[in-house]
């Protein structure tokens, strides 16, 4: 493939490039002063408050839309579909990516981020947050990890023997500990009782939180393929992409059925089209971000590639929305208005983004992603 | 056996002496944009307790009612277990104290206290979290709490749970003006520091939807499983590989003989 031994480095600087470089700057520099000053000054964050977009969309959206790689690795990895190999790579590169911004977003988001290892010795295993801190931390390092194989294909390649060997121990862990913090992260909200909203607070917080990840990583898969097909000329088969959106379908059908069933449980159904702030971006996220893409896969333009990408993003969509209305939307009634965030948690958010696909596109041009078929021996 | 304060409101009046008394002890600056009195006081960095002057009704009468707040240290607190540094943790005499050096600053204690007590020093470079600590030092020592002892009016008494709970029931029953309820006794589990009134509570701005559940059991019904999840799930997740390995090999070896 293209990256072989005796090639040099390469990254082509195109006009959205220089932008995304701006936008990655620019955030390094909010993100620096956010650090000597505290978060008063640069965010919007208050008493009333104490978490936002930083936690709701760096972290809580981050984590859930970077679950790709947890998805994919199950079906290509653990169960050996070969079908889907080609994909392997890039889904878990792009996991990859997004669970060290989210770490990125977790270390500004602390008040005390020199602290950050205390929780590794405090032992506070009673709290939810407890297991998700240990689960993100060992996940991203497995996932670096992992990297290492497609590293040593091309730098310090006398370990690769070493990394082809791990893999498997890598792999099942790396599919176990997302399982894990996946649900976690909705299990933090449970404490939340009679603050979070009824539309989203359930006891069955966690089991959304893990469909929801799981499901929305064929999703991803769809629209970063799609994007990274038409940059780099590498087209995906349709059938592995209908295949891998067939497979996140049935998961949405059992989410929504679930749903349904909660909300009878727990007498819900009245806040559902209640009208109101809550009610409405409820049916958007469910409507927009579950149902549509639903029809859009049952119907004929779903066999199509435009039809598949729609899907994705309103799936990938979905998904943000969901995570947003947990922290924001859904607290609003019982907090109040009182948060919009600022101009800087903003632009720290989207130059966190911008950053990762800036590294996307570098590891992808220099190393074997894109159209890896083979699957490993040893995996 | 945990210490407890029982405020009763019938007898406040709203002097404010026991925030000036925690601001002295705790050391906390005066603000004055955040005034710890008044009929809009906002529990803050420097105001770890306040008293909020509140018109309201009795019997189709106007009065004015004066309700301290402050950390009320739950019996099972949800804010320890939050916490997955250990930064707040209850002392066996009650009071649930910070420890300042702990803390990574994640705010989650924040969004689960029930009452919404903690605060945060979102002005400083490196913030901490705030809230009353029900003076420890002097509790452990058997003394009340500095905003207990300057009250002119003793709105406040300082004794064992068991033994304030026993008298803010004596006290609601021999008395006909209260109301049948006192709060903290089930809130959350239980809280050590307990409220009578005469007024329902929820005119006086009262939560009354708080849980009865312990908060910390909320979060233990679902990490309670984590183990199963770590031997039950791996176990089928590695079943799964060497299975669907086994057999992808086997239909190759298959598929080669038919070509021979
Ligand atoms: S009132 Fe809030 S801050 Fe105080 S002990 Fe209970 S949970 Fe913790
Ligand atoms: S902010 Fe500090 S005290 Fe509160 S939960 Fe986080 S680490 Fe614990």
């Amino acid at each position: 493939m293209a990256a072989t031994n005796t090639q040099s480095w390469s990254f082509r600087l195109t006009p959205t490039r220089v932008l995304l470089f701006i936008l990655a700057g620019m955030a390094a520099a909010i993100a620096l002063w956010r650090l000597i000053v505290g978060l008063g000054p640069t965010t919007n964050l208050n008493d009333q408050w104490p978490w936002g977009l930083w936690i709701g969309f760096d972290v809580l959206t981050g984590v859930a839309l970077a679950g790709g790689g947890y998805s994919t690795a199950l079906i290509v990895h653990i169960l050996h579909i070969n079908k889907f190999n080609e994909i392997g790579r890039s889904a878990m590169l792009t996991s990859m990516l997004g669970y060290l911004l989210v770490m990125a977003g977790l270390f500004l988001d602390i008040g005390q981020w020199f602290n950050f290892w205390r929780p590794f010795v405090s032992w506070g295993y009673h709290s939810v947050l407890f297991e998700v801190f240990w689960c993100v931390s060992l996940y991203t390092t497995i996932q670096v990890i992992e990297f290492g194989e497609i590293l040593t294909e091309r730098v310090a390649k006398p370990w690769h023997k070493f990394f082809r060997k791990i893999m498997p121990f890598l792999l099942i862990v790396g599919v176990l500990l997302p399982t894990m913090h996946q649900s976690s992260l909705g299990g933090l909200y449970l404490i939340e009782v009679g603050k979070l909203h009824p539309l989203w607070w359930s006891p069955f917080i966690p089991l959304f939180f893990l469909m929801s990840s799981f499901f929305v990583g064929p999703a991803m898969v769809a629209v970063e393929t799609s994007l990274a097909g038409r940059a780099y000329n590498h087209q995906v088969d349709l059938k592995v992409l209908r295949g891998l959106a067939k497979i996140g379908g049935t998961l949405m059908v059992i989410y929504l059925a679930l749903k349904a069933i909660d909300f009878s449980n727990r007498d819900a159904w009245q806040y559902v089209f209640a009208g109101g702030l809550e009610s409405n971006m409820f049916l958007l996220e469910t409507i927009g971000g579950v149902i549509i893409p639903l029809i859009i896969l049952i119907s004929p333009w779903g066999k199509t590639r435009s039809g598949l990408v729609t899907y994705g993003a309103l799936t990938a969509l979905g998904v943000v929305v969901n995570r947003l209305n947990v922290v924001i939307t859904g607290m609003v009634n019982y907090y109040g208005p009182g948060y919009i965030p600022a101009w800087t948690e903003i632009v720290v958010s989207a130059g966190l983004v911008a950053g990762g696909i800036l590294a996307y596109c570098f590891i992808v041009e220099n190393f074997n992603i894109l159209g890896h078929h083979e699957e490993h021996e040893a995996a | 056996m945990s210490k407890g304060v029982l405020v009763d409101l019938t007898k406040c009046i709203g002097c404010g002496s026991c925030t000036v008394a925690c601001k002295l002890y705790n050391d906390n600056k005066f603000e004055k944009d955040s005034p710890a009195i008044g009929e809009n006081p906002k529990l803050t960095d420097e105001n770890w307790t306040i008293v909020t002057a509140k018109k309201t009704e009795k019997d189709g009468q106007p009065v004015w009612r004066y309700v301290k707040q402050q950390c009320l240290h739950c019996e099972h607190p949800a804010c320890a277990s939050a916490c997955f540094a250990k930064a707040f943790q209850k002392t066996e005499e009650g009071p649930v104290i910070y420890y300042p050096h702990l803390c990574v600053g994640c705010r989650y204690c924040m969004l689960a206290c029930p009452f919404d007590i903690p605060k945060y020093q979102w002005e400083k470079s490196f913030p901490l979290v705030t809230k009353c600590q029900m003076c420890s030092g002097k509790v452990a020592k058997g003394e009340a709490p500095a905003c207990v002892s300057v009250c002119p009016t003793n709105v406040m008494t300082f004794g064992e749970r068991d033994e304030i709970l026993a008298l803010a029931k004596k006290t609601i029953e021999s008395d006909s003006k209260y109301v049948k309820h006192i709060y903290g006794e089930k809130e959350a589990g239980g809280t050590d520091w307990i409220y009578i009134s005469d007024v329902p509570f929820e005119q006086l701005g009262f939560r009354t939807d708080v849980t009865t559940t312990p908060l910390p059991e909320y979060s233990h019904s679902f990490l309670k499983y984590t183990p199963y999840v770590i031997v039950g799930w791996g176990s089928l997740l590695t079943g799964m590989y060497l299975y669907t390995k086994r057999r992808n090999k086997i239909a190759q070896e298959e598929k080669k003989d038919v070509h021979l």
